[in-house]
């Protein structure tokens, strides 16, 4: 064993080189299509090409016949399987294979199952399906009107295209507030949608073994032990058959929560025909029918005294949820997070109004790195604060100063009931500003003015809610959004921990496992992670919505510490002392007072294996199931400088400095490495990203020419920055990042459009912002 | 149409199959070859995480026929290791978190291979526009910008240690 | 992503080509850089019962000047982006070459099939008309010129006949000083042109002796600005004359509205990027 030059005291905040990499970047991932099983089939599946129609009539004879096709699935024969239909997560149900109507473009009408896929592929053109249209309704405003299309009349007592009507906040103390106002600022803006398009589509391996009974389903899964117990309930098998392996997943962000009715026939296929059927989405499926993100309708108004004190904030919202309430949200909070929308400002009034409808289009919602509907929120804030600081001649990041939540006031009840934990929002948007330059930006905005150029520059303040979460209010179709670690050491001191949580890219092989380095002083690599395998990890609720760290992570120290305890009472034995007079250094035990009387973990492995006390349990491990206490709130303040091209409407950022305080960052590296990611995320929301319709509810964007992402030659290079507000209630002050830079930055870099224009009275320009709706601002600015 | 016999080197070794003309080279290279690093992302030819170099020029193997790489010589992400060394770029991605979910990786660190041996020196402008066929969802490139750089310098280094051959 | 079957031919000669092409050459397609051919292919938007891949024929990637540029079927965009034969004397086709799509497509896809492939988005369409290209096209018993105006037919539409090949670009040779340069508005790396414009002069004297301009994608197919080129013939670049050329560019636009812009929007990127592009041309070295 090498001699430890270096004394190590804390294995947080430091870089740690991923484990994960070798594998990938040697091409040896292990994704769900790198799996081969034998006498494996393939799926291919058919979709509508029409938004809203009835299936007059299927014909697969034609495509049954060729050679090569083992079976062909239509609706009618998932429908004698009771399994046509299955629940969302957010208690709505969605179509499996489409029966009696079509309600999407895009949506799941038949599948083939055959020896290859490209003849799988072949028999597609072979099915004749016959439909009949219907007036299609894509917007939801006009899908609430009187008169408008019955989209669900599949369900009984679904008599319009109403989903949910929700409320947060109080109206009658918001209206007073209002009363009082000297100012009323108001933003009337779509967040369009989008979607998460991680690179790889969707995916599934279903192999429901005749002999055993036991259905082994490979999944692009970011919550796989969620999904087993859903699929338990929608496909009758028993849940102790399912085993739900998700092993590498390229990217997540929120598409490979949702079961996917490509799943549910594969398996019902592998189940009947007893062979591996193995279903590869593709890209035009994975746009036009997985969870999207967004769609949002938001109309905000904010209230303030002429020296530009917040007073209250209105906001009404619909959202369009497309054709089926599907989107993965915890039951109690029918618009997620959304009501966190008095940001970071110390608001005495808020009402929100929110109400959900049908629409024929894919459904979703709940995506993208949006911690439930965060992202919509916090860009609405931002975006009002930036129309009040016009408003009222003020300098954005003064009134962003004088209203925020000021560090004293935390624990922060707000006027819509979240506890935010701690936080210093000063100290982040000081950092930002001074790293920035902001005041010579602001001076060279102006001389940039008097020579016709358009420079702007745009602040966002954001605070985020992560963490899901504590029992008392968060669960998913019934299922508590706790979460777990398993943690096992060896006798020769190496460690197995064993999560809840599921890593599609995040490092949690290796942040994890300082975790557990930093409880027990078992080096990192040490440690295997281990996740996704459903036989053989603790139940958890998985990866989305930036929770891993505060949940699963929290358990994890949790864990560590009892066996530390453990390995307290073991080390007592071993050196013949009372527990109470051992002291702990990372890495050993030693007696106090006689640091040479010592013994380090490994030793204490051993003996847990070899020499543990009479009457104790052998082995050294545990397993933790954690409540979080409360969620957390990361934030952060940007600043963007771009500058717009008059004559085309082009715009580029020149300047992107962000200050992210997520707490203790366990890996600084990975926690960058987060940040960057979203603000990409960002920029390309605020400037290409969009999923439109035509009025026939024909998909625009369902490919990678018509859905944008961006390269790395226009994403602009990034300045970051970090503060450190521990959070008070997790055990080692981790907050989360995740999505942050996701959250925080699209109103940042809208506002730097529209400050660019702002002096030609341009206020909003919806995203996303294209060259041709930045020059259209520029020709009907009143001040043009 | 029957099938056709394809003969190509492929990481060095030659490889021959009966492929279907209209089998994608993406396609052979996966589901044939078994060699899996290679990765497919679109239908469009948008993203590029199939790429492979064929004589040392990086394209879109999800693009190109299976057959029309007869006679020819295929690198693959599995090629890039050679005599039991990583290549300085596969080094460099680890060093400088040029990756999270790994799905874009394979194809960036074949087309910006390409780059180095055209360009052993670039800078920033260079790789961001030579990478400009090839997308990340979950780095915001500016680590793998930084992967490449880091593994430009460590070949310069070797050049330099070497000395003139 | 899975293309339907299709028989696969391989020539190593021309003439194989040309004889092919006579047999089958109402249900067969010329294979050569593939990127638009293929990806058309996977989505199933073209089926072609047969696949001629030329890529195997030696002595067609050629790129001189002898009597004219003549730029062979086999020359790929990444050539063009690399020659100093171009930067130095065919400023508008050194401007255009690194625009085509991204540099991984560029590596495969080829002037001369591109031309052949017609689409009212593509750039080099437009880079020809305002160089009065000329494409050779040969049969198994003929050859012909076509100029590029004459070749474009409509959208992936051209007049070449089903039985001939395309086997060279044929620029002529600058009889002065010339300039140009390919403007193009993109949302991004790899997409298809919002707004195109080639802009290509030769001067004598102080004044312009030709003028080309080729706009891209405002129209049904690439569209040849004429009567902004013969407001420039002969005359001096002054900021009159710039303004008048860009206007009528503009108006013989046919543009429509889309998710890229509007009809209005894209009219206006003509005009500004024919007044950019006439005035980087302004004073001719």
């Amino acid at each position: 064993m090498a001699v430890e030059e270096e004394r190590i005291d804390s294995w947080l905040g430091k870089s740690v080189k991923r484990a994960e990499d070798d594998r990938f970047i040697a091409g040896r991932g292990n994704y769900v299509d790198d799996v081969r099983l034998p006498n494996m089939l393939h799926m291919s599946i058919l979709r509508s090409p029409v938004a809203h129609a009835v299936i007059t009539s299927i014909d697969t004879s034609e495509a049954a016949a060729l050679p090569g096709v083992v079976a062909v699935v239509t609706g009618e024969l998932m429908a004698q399987h009771n399994l046509a239909w299955m629940p969302t997560l957010s208690g709505d149900t969605q179509a499996v294979l489409a029966t009696d109507k079509v309600r999407f473009q895009g949506q799941e009408v038949a599948a083939v199952v055959a020896e290859d896929p490209y003849t799988a592929h072949d028999a597609l053109e072979l099915i004749d399906v016959v439909y009949e249209s219907l007036p299609v309704v894509v917007d939801p405003h006009a899908s609430l009107e009187e008169g408008a299309p019955l989209i669900r009349d599949d369900k009984e007592d679904q008599e319009d295209n109403r989903i949910y009507h929700w409320e947060a906040g109080d109206k009658e103390p918001t209206e007073r507030a209002f009363e009082k106002a000297d100012v009323i600022v108001s933003l009337d803006t779509h967040y369009p949608r989008s979607h998460p398009s991680p690179l790889e589509c969707c995916a599934c391996i279903a192999d429901v073994n005749p002999a055993t009974g036991k259905a082994t389903i490979y999944m692009t899964s970011q919550a796989p032990h969620a999904i087993r117990t859903v699929f338990a309930l929608v496909t009758g098998l028993p849940e102790q058959n399912i085993q739900i392996i998700s092993p590498d997943i390229g990217g997540g962000f929120g598409n490979k929560v949702p079961v996917y009715p490509g799943y549910v026939v594969a398996t019902a296929a592998s189940l009947l025909i007893g062979r591996p059927v193995k279903w590869i989405e593709d890209r035009t499926g994975n746009l036009i029918s997985t969870g999207f993100a967004r769609d949002f309708h938001m109309k905000g108004e904010l209230a303030l005294t002429k020296s530009g004190k917040m007073l209250g904030l209105r906001v009404n919202m619909l959202s369009d949820q497309g054709y089926a309430y599907a989107d993965a949200q915890p039951s109690k909070f029918k618009a997620g997070l959304f009501h966190i929308v008095t940001g970071s400002y110390d608001l005495g009034a808020a009402h929100v109004v929110a109400e959900g409808a049908y629409t024929n289009k894919a459904p979703g919602g709940v995506a993208y790195r949006c911690s439930f509907r965060v992202t919509e929120a916090s860009y609405l804030i931002e975006r009002l604060v930036n129309s009040a600081a016009y408003e009222l001649e003020m300098d954005p990041a003064e009134l962003r100063r004088q209203n925020f939540i000021k560090k004293e006031q935390f624990p922060y009840t707000s006027v819509t009931g979240f506890v935010y934990d701690s936080g210093d929002y000063h100290q982040a948007l000081d950092l930002a500003l001074e790293k920035s330059g902001y005041t010579s930006l602001r001076q060279e905005q102006e001389r940039a003015r008097s020579e016709g150029k358009l420079l702007g520059i745009g602040l966002a303040s954001f605070t985020e809610v992560v963490g899901a979460g504590p029992s008392r209010d968060f669960d998913i179709l019934g299922i508590k959004m706790f979460d777990s670690a398993e943690l096992r050491v060896h006798p020769t001191g190496k460690a197995i921990l064993k999560l809840g949580v599921k890593s599609q890219g995040q490092g949690h092989e290796t942040t994890f496992a300082q975790i557990v380095a930093n409880e027990l002083g078992i080096p990192p690599q040490d440690i295997v992670v281990h996740e996704g395998d459903t036989d053989n990890t603790p139940y958890g609720l998985g990866t989305y919505a930036s929770r891993s760290t505060p949940t699963g992570g929290a358990a994890t120290a949790v864990v560590a510490r009892k066996l530390r305890d453990k390995a307290r009472a073991i080390a007592a034995h071993t050196l013949e002392v009372a527990p109470e007079d051992l002291e702990w250094e990372l890495g050993r035990f030693f007696v106090k007072g006689a640091p040479d009387k010592s013994t380090t973990i490994q030793e204490i492995a051993f003996a847990a294996y070899t020499n543990h006390p009479l009457g104790m349990e052998a082995g050294l491990e545990g397993v933790h199931y954690y409540d979080p206490p409360n969620m957390t709130y990361p934030f952060g303040s940007y600043v963007v400088a771009v500058e717009v091209d008059p004559d085309t409407g082009e715009w580029m950022v020149r300047t992107m400095v962000a200050v992210d305080d997520c707490g203790v960052r366990i890996n600084p590296m990975i926690v960058e490495g987060q940040i960057m990611g979203g603000l990409t995320e960002g920029f390309a929301t605020s400037m290409m990203q969009q999923i439109s319709f035509d009025d026939d509810g024909n998909c625009l964007g369902s490919n990678f020419m018509d859905y944008l992402i961006p390269t790395s030659w226009e994403t602009p290079k990034f300045e970051l920055f970090e503060t450190t507000t521990p959070s008070p209630h997790h055990p080692i002050g981790c907050k989360g990042v995740g999505e942050s830079a996701t959250v925080g930055s699209p109103a940042a870099y809208v506002n730097a459009v529209i400050d660019a224009l702002a002096h030609l009275g341009v206020r909003n320009i919806d995203m996303p912002l294209t060259s041709a709706k930045v020059w259209e601002a520029i020709q009907t600015a009143p001040g043009s | 149409m029957a099938k056709q016999n394809l003969t190509a080197t492929v990481n060095g070794s030659p490889r021959t199959s009966d492929v279907e003309p209209r089998k994608l080279l993406v396609h052979w290279i996966r589901d044939e070859l078994g060699l899996t690093g290679t990765h497919i992302g679109c239908d469009t030819t948008s993203c590029g995480a199939c790429t492979v170099l064929i004589d040392g020029l990086p394209i879109k193997s999800c693009t190109m026929f299976a057959i029309q790489a007869q006679g020819r010589a295929v690198t693959t992400v599995e090629g890039l290791k050679q005599d039991g060394k990583l290549h300085a770029l596969q080094e460099g991605f680890k060093e400088e978190h040029g990756l999270q979910c790994g799905f874009c990786t394979p194809g960036m660190m074949l087309t910006a291979s390409a780059l180095l041996e055209d360009n052993p020196s670039p800078n920033e402008e260079e790789i961001r526009w030579a990478l400009s066929g090839n997308l990340c969802r979950c780095t915001g490139y500016q680590n793998i910008v930084k992967a490449v750089k880091w593994a430009a310098k460590k070949r310069e280094s070797e050049r330099v240690d070497a000395g003139p051959q | 992503m899975f293309p339907s079957s299709f028989d696969y031919f391989a020539p190593t000669s021309v003439d194989e080509v040309l004889s092919l092409l006579a047999e089958h050459g109402e249900d067969a397609k010329v294979l050569a850089g593939g990127q638009s051919l293929i990806s058309l292919m996977k989505l199933r938007f073209a089926s072609p019962a047969r696949i001629l891949d030329i890529n195997r024929i030696e002595g067609l990637d050629y790129m001189e000047e002898n009597g004219s540029l003549r730029i062979g079927a086999l020359v790929r965009n990444r050539t063009m982006e690399r020659s100093e034969l171009l930067s130095s004397r065919y400023p508008t086709m050194a401007a255009a070459a690194p625009l085509i799509s991204d540099p991984l497509v560029r590596n495969l896809g080829t002037v001369v099939g591109s031309l052949c492939h017609a689409d009212p988005q593509g750039d080099w369409g437009s880079v020809m008309l305002a160089l009065n290209g000329e494409l050779v096209a040969r049969s198994a018993n003929s050859e012909r010129t076509i100029p590029v105006a004459e070749l474009i037919e409509g959208p992936f539409t051209t007049t070449l006949k089903p039985d001939e090949l395309a086997t060279e670009i044929r620029v002529p040779v600058a009889d002065g000083p010339s300039h140009g340069t390919y403007l193009k508005l993109e949302r991004k790396v790899g997409d298809f042109a919002t707004v195109g414009v080639a802009v290509h002069l030769t001067f004598e004297a102080e004044r312009v002796k030709r003028a080309g301009i080729g706009l891209t994608a405002v129209g049904p197919s690439n569209i040849k600005a004429e009567a902004a080129e013969r407001v420039l013939e002969g005359q001096a670049l002054d900021d009159d004359v710039i303004k008048e050329a860009a206007r009528l560019a503009a108006e013989q636009a046919e543009p429509h509205d889309d998710i890229r812009g509007s009809a209005s929007y894209k009219r206006e990127i003509v005009r500004v990027f024919v007044t950019r592009a006439l005035r980087a041309a302004h004073h001719p070295v």
